[in-house]
């Protein structure tokens, strides 16, 4: 099977090749290919997962790669570069999972590319979006990317499937930034948020990657190659730990510190998360596949895929593990607290993916790394879960403004309980699946931070991830309540409101279910540790010295306690009194506080770009200049730095060669003047000359013959005296 | 033995003729033209047969020679031959002729005997470059080329884009470098003949002289004044300011084979002579070129983010592109621990990038131009929602684009990777500075271009006013889709399978560094 693995990005990449040139125009079967093409990627991945289960501990310590000789090679002087795949236990876990999330994302997409509207005689019509089947192309082109990415056997190859989803992402959060005559299903101020919310993802995410790319170079001038099988050998690590940049600078530390810039920038760490909240103009569906379970997630995938080496520099006591958990903790709370403030509905969901992408990246950089890993799968679960289901709100009532919504449990009773259920298991209430994970995650902090030699950047960590979990448990209650409880707010929008179609809930179904019941695969506390053995013992062969946690329950009732606790307040926030049409918001009573928050502590303003419609009557109109696009001051040195170069280009540079070609013409005309004067000139004197002698000889050129005849005898008499008087 | 790098440079020499033979009659441009792209099709088989066929990429040496005395009182030779550095350039100039032709056919209107003779003959000159070995040929063949390009700037340029002001800075700018070439080429002639011997114009016998190898004044001179008559050519920062007007004013087949072509002439020299003739003198300036590099890189992809008219703003994205070429180049040669197989890679991803960008800008300006067809206009304000308005067309833009912006799976990104992957190992800072090129190149592509162009609410009702004046927003039609979709095609192919042209780039490169001494 795992010689077969190859084939599992390759059907999606066929679905895409076969809708963009031949299947397009027709959009059920556009759909079907795609389908199609993930589901045979399934059943692959479901035949490589449990054959990696088949194979037990014997695969973590020998991950099998395989490699294509003779077709993609890049001659490098006498090496050459092979293009492979590699599965180990990780890579099979996650195709597992990114293929039975792609398959529901897709069969949910069938329903939700398709809009709803009632013309001029009020006859309802359900029309499938102008671009259906190319959004499927799309997906399937990402799928593809995506699946690619998890079985890279080199860090080439995992870049540009990297890439690929990134291109994807772009397309599709600026899905709705084009519109024809003619097309209704989205207004102009739609185009202009999506499109510069498209650019903004693509760049912020360039940036971040960039920097990748330079870890990825060096890391290939220091270990000679980028297979992953070759690089992490005791040898290569030990070469990279012992040659230094700087002296007491080790290159490890170095190109570990690089790489974590592109889990910065694709999983929306900070300072790189601005793009992700914007990224929710894009279709709720790719909110769901790309912004929540598996392109963002990517990031961490490639912590993980990279953690011997992270391992190594954090035993050349370079900063780097502190750095990873640092960035993760710090992402974490500072999403959390933004998500508080939010009305949005799926603002707050991007938020909280944020903060539990932070949550991940903390537990590698604390070396958990089967609680890391384990929580990017459950993650992916139940957030694809709350998309979909918000999407599915958005659907039906038309609105993304939760201060429109309210009461909406009694016009999708099934939408609202898989809702429920995806935010108690991200809020972290047990047994669902949230709880398992995000408890490892704590008590490892927990235990490196107040246990027998505490660390204080465990301690830290612990904290920060502590009041997340806080902060997480009180925005998806006020999410609930605002959304699903109380009276309809917008009286138009809940009368539109109805339940969706069964293409619709019924992945919402199979996803409420996962995201009940995955977290039992590691139920540490129930003595259930397979996610744990199968995954965390070796990391590519690498024995990983990690130990395991003992269950703490002090921890573990010290989650549920914060959980509850964030409950508890936002029901009493939101649950106890349910706002009631133009009443304000509870939380703006936190005056400064609240503004801060509720402008995500302008980061935008300072180095990214703000996209938002105009307070007041002005966002309603669906006119292009009711949005505002407002670029910080970032970007708005860079613009002044380009116009800046432009017109130096233009006075200096190309001043220099119109000086010169300037000189060249007047010395030309001063040459030609003196050519004229002087040198023609003593060529027309020559001439003047002749003239004059001329005028003076005309004298005596009478026309009187006896005249002539005189000269002529006085002059042959002078000419006979001379000739006598030389002789 | 056929002597095929005649052929392949006397073909279209024929075919101008034949052009200019053609008698007078109500059909002359017709047949003209049709004569022309089928003519043109004869070079590109030979080259094709040449590459794929005849061509051993394990070889380094000179394939296909031929050597004959030219002009015997001061030992010029009539040398041809190619090698990994000028096999894929002269392919891709076949290649971009027939498309060029093939488009101009439809897009001509004026004067076609002329522009179809003056294509033939610019596409002997560019030929002609590639396979001299000899200096004295290599001059006339450059100074060949420079001709037609002059009179298709000044003849079937956009008037109201200053073609005569755009065509003489072209012409006068390359003709100041090429004088100071010419000086160099005169003095290394003398500095190899000795009382009793000839000196010599061979490239691989001044290779192997090394002329002024123990006079480093005259050394530097020589190579500074042979890098300046390429860094021109190039263009390399300061000297690109005759690109963005030569380029605006250039009919679209004009741009591209400027673009596709001719730029790498100046690259092309710079690995075929400089490389191997003054290493010392090379190796002992590569910072100062590296820094040009580096700030034509970042420089130009700023100073394209200014521009508001379409076919400039691809003009100077050249400026950003070209400067990965020397890049390479400078970092292949730099002083420095590196190994050679370090400096294969980066002279590897330069030749590659001087082909990838003769693909990808070539198709860009050929996209520009069955815009500016349509609307009359370059100005990227005047645009917007062409995505939803003709998607196959945007559906082209947006591959061209992010080729050019490298990403991977593209063209761009392989020959991109492969000179940061060199540059590193021996110009880390440099390199540093020029990965903000990609930043800035990527940003410039998306905001200015994709944004302007294809992103937004198409205009309705301004483009329907616009009809009463012959403006149609039609998407590609065939002939459009036929011109481009071969360079689609290579975009992708290079992107996903490399090797198929690396192999022979890279046995060249390897041999290259491997007879320099570091």
């Amino acid at each position: 099977m795992f010689n077969l693995a190859f084939l599992i990005p390759i059907f999606p990449l066929l679905a895409f090749v076969l809708i963009v040139f031949f299947l397009n125009r027709n959009n059920r079967v556009s759909a079907l290919t795609a389908v199609g093409g993930i589901l045979l990627a399934g059943v692959f991945s479901y035949g490589v997962l449990f054959e990696a289960i088949g194979r037990g501990g014997e695969l973590a310590k020998h991950p099998e790669s395989f490699s294509l000789p003779g077709f993609f090679t890049l001659p490098t002087g006498k090496e050459t570069f092979f293009v492979g795949w590699m599965i180990d236990p990780l890579a099979a876990i996650t195709l597992f999972m990114v293929t039975t999330i792609c398959l529901m994302i897709f069969i949910y997409s069938i329903g939700y590319m398709q809009h709803s509207h009632t013309d001029a005689q009020g006859q309802h019509h359900v029309t499938d979006d102008p671009r259906y089947a190319r959004f499927f192309a799309y997906i399937s082109l990402f799928a593809g990317g995506m699946l690619g990415l998890v079985i890279s056997s080199n860090l080439i190859e995992l870049f540009l499937f990297w890439e690929i989803m990134g291109l994807c992402s772009y397309l599709l959060i600026g899905f709705w930034s084009v519109r024809a005559p003619g097309e209704h299903h989205i207004d102009d101020a739609q185009t202009v948020r999506a499109k510069f919310a498209a650019i903004k993802a693509f760049l912020t995410t360039r940036v971040g990657d960039s920097v990748f790319f330079i870890g990825i170079i060096f890391l290939y001038i220091h270990a000679h190659d980028l297979t992953f099988p070759v690089i992490f050998t005791e040898e290569t690590l030990h070469h990279l730990a012992k040659t230094e940049m700087l002296p007491g600078v080790p290159w490890v530390t170095v190109i570990a510190l690089l790489i974590l810039a592109g889990t910065i920038g694709k999983s929306a760490q900070f300072p790189l998360h601005i793009w992700l909240p914007d990224a929710m103009e894009g279709p709720t569906p790719v909110s769901a596949l790309i912004h929540a379970a598996t392109m963002v997630s990517a990031g961490v995938y490639l912590i993980a895929r990279m953690f011997p080496l992270f391992l190594t520099a954090a035993e050349t006591h370079g900063p780097v593990m502190q750095v990873v958990a640092l960035v993760g903790a710090f992402t974490a709370l500072f999403a959390a607290t933004i998500g508080i403030a939010q009305d949005d509905i799926k603002r707050v969901l991007a938020y909280s993916t944020i903060s539990q992408l932070g949550f991940m990246v903390a537990a590698l950089g604390i070396e958990a790394y089967t609680a890391g890993t384990f929580h990017l799968i459950t993650h992916a679960f139940f957030k694809a879960l709350l998309f979909l289901s918000a999407g599915a709100v958005i659907h039906g009532v038309g609105t993304n403004d939760m201060m429109n919504m309210g009461g909406l449990r009694k016009k999708m009773p099934i939408t609202a309980t898989v809702f429920i259920v995806g935010a108690i298991a991200l809020a972290g209430i047990p047994p669902f699946a949230g709880f398992w994970s995000k408890d490892e995650i704590l008590g490892h902090a927990f235990e490196l931070g107040f246990g027998e030699h505490p660390d204080p950047v465990a301690s830290a960590v612990f904290v920060m991830l502590a009041i997340a979990a806080f902060c997480t448990a009180f925005y998806m209650t006020r999410q609930i309540f605002l959304t699903f409880f109380g009276e309809g707010r917008d009286h138009h929008a809940f009368e539109h409101a109805h339940e969706s179609p069964v293409v619709m809930w019924a992945p919402l179904a199979v996803l409420a279910f996962f995201a009940a019941t995955i977290g039992f695969i590691n139920a540490t506390p129930l003595g259930i540790d397979f996610f744990g053995k199968f995954v965390g013992e070796y990391v590519l062969g690498i024995k990983a010295h990690m130990e395991h946690t003992p269950f703490n329950p002090l921890v573990a009732g010290m989650s549920v306690g914060i959980a509850l606790t964030g409950i508890a307040l936002g029901y009493l926030l939101y649950g106890l009194r349910p706002l009631k049409h133009g009443q304000r918001d509870p939380l703006m009573v936190l005056g400064p506080v609240w503004t801060l928050l509720r402008n995500k502590y302008f980061m935008d303003e300072l180095y990214g770009v703000v996209i938002a419609q105009k307070a007041g009557p002005a966002g309603k109109t669906g006119k292009a200049d009711s949005v505002r696009v407002q670029p910080g001051l970032l970007l708005m040195f860079v613009g002044w730095l380009s116009e800046v170069c432009y017109a130096f280009d233009k006075a200096i540079v190309d001043g220099m060669v119109n000086l010169v070609a300037a000189l060249g013409r007047a010395l030309a005309t001063v040459s030609g003047w003196i050519d004229k004067t002087f040198v023609d000139g003593a060529v027309n004197l020559v001439g003047v000359v002749t003239e004059e002698i001329g005028d003076g000889l005309k004298l005596i050129q009478t026309g009187r013959v006896q005249n002539y005849l005189l000269l002529a005898v006085t002059g042959a008499t002078i000419c006979v005296l001379v000739f006598f008087l030389i002789r | 033995m056929v002597p095929w790098l005649s052929l392949l440079v006397a073909l279209p020499l024929i075919g101008a003729v034949i052009v200019l033979l053609i008698p007078k009659s109500a059909q002359a441009d017709s047949q003209i033209k049709w004569f022309a792209i089928i003519w043109s099709l004869v070079p590109l088989a030979v080259a094709s047969f040449l590459w794929f066929g005849l061509y051993n990429p394990a070889v380094s040496k000179m394939q296909f020679e031929e050597t004959a005395m030219w002009i015997s009182a001061i030992n010029v030779r009539y040398h041809l031959g190619v090698d990994g550095l000028s096999m894929p350039l002269v392919w891709l100039t076949t290649l971009l002729t027939v498309l060029s032709l093939y488009y101009s056919s439809f897009t001509i209107h004026e004067r076609i005997r002329e522009f179809f003779f003056m294509f033939l003959l610019l596409e002997v000159g560019m030929l002609g470059v590639f396979v001299s070995l000899d200096f004295f040929l290599f001059y006339v063949f450059w100074e060949l080329g420079l001709v037609p390009m002059y009179f298709l700037i000044a003849i079937w340029g956009h008037k109201e884009d200053r073609p005569l002001y755009s065509s003489i800075k072209f012409f006068l700018y390359t003709l100041a470098g090429s004088v100071f070439m010419l000086l160099a080429i005169i003095a290394m002639y003398i500095n190899t003949s000795s009382a009793t011997t000839l000196g010599t114009f061979d490239f691989i016998e001044l290779a192997a002289k090394k002329p002024f190898a123990n006079d480093w004044t005259f050394q530097t001179l020589a190579f500074w004044a042979i890098f300046i008559a390429f860094a021109i050519k190039v263009p390399l920062f300061p000297f690109h300011t005759w690109l963005p007007d030569a380029h605006t004013a250039a009919p679209t087949a004009g741009s591209v084979i400027l673009a596709g072509i001719l730029l790498k002439l100046g690259t092309y020299g710079i690995v075929r002579v400089l490389v191997p003739i003054f290493p010392q003198a090379f190796q002992a300036n590569a910072t100062i070129i590296g820094i040009l590099a580096a700030i034509s890189i970042v420089y130009g992809a700023l100073a394209a983010m200014a521009q508001t008219d379409f076919k400039r703003l691809i003009a100077y994205s050249s400026v950003n592109h070209m400067g990965y070429v020397i890049l390479g180049i400078a970092a292949a040669v730099a002083v420095g621990a590196a190994k050679v197989d370090d400096r294969a890679i980066a002279l590897n991803g330069a030749i590659l990038q001087m082909f990838n960008h003769g693909v990808i800008t070539g198709a860009l300006f050929f996209i520009v131009g069955m815009l500016y067809e349509r609307a009359h206009t370059r100005a990227l304000a005047e645009f917007g929602g062409l995505g939803a308005k003709i998607p196959v067309y945007g559906a082209i833009l947006l591959t061209a684009t992010f080729a050019s912006l490298g990403l991977p799976g593209l063209a761009g990104f392989i020959s991109e990777f492969m000179v940061f992957r060199g540059a590193f190992a021996t110009m880390s800072v440099l390199s540093t500075i020029s990965v903000l090129g990609i930043v800035f190149g990527a940003a410039m592509l998306l905001w200015k271009v994709i944004q302007k162009v294809l992103l937004g609410a198409f205009d309705d009702a301004k483009w329907k006013e616009k009809e009463s004046h012959g403006i149609h927003l039609n998407d590609l039609v065939r002939f459009e889709a036929i011109t481009v979709a071969p360079l689609i095609f290579l975009m992708v192919l290079i992107g996903v399978y490399p090797s198929v042209i690396l192999n022979t780039i890279n046995t060249l490169s390897t041999a290259i560094l491997s007879a320099i001494k570091f």
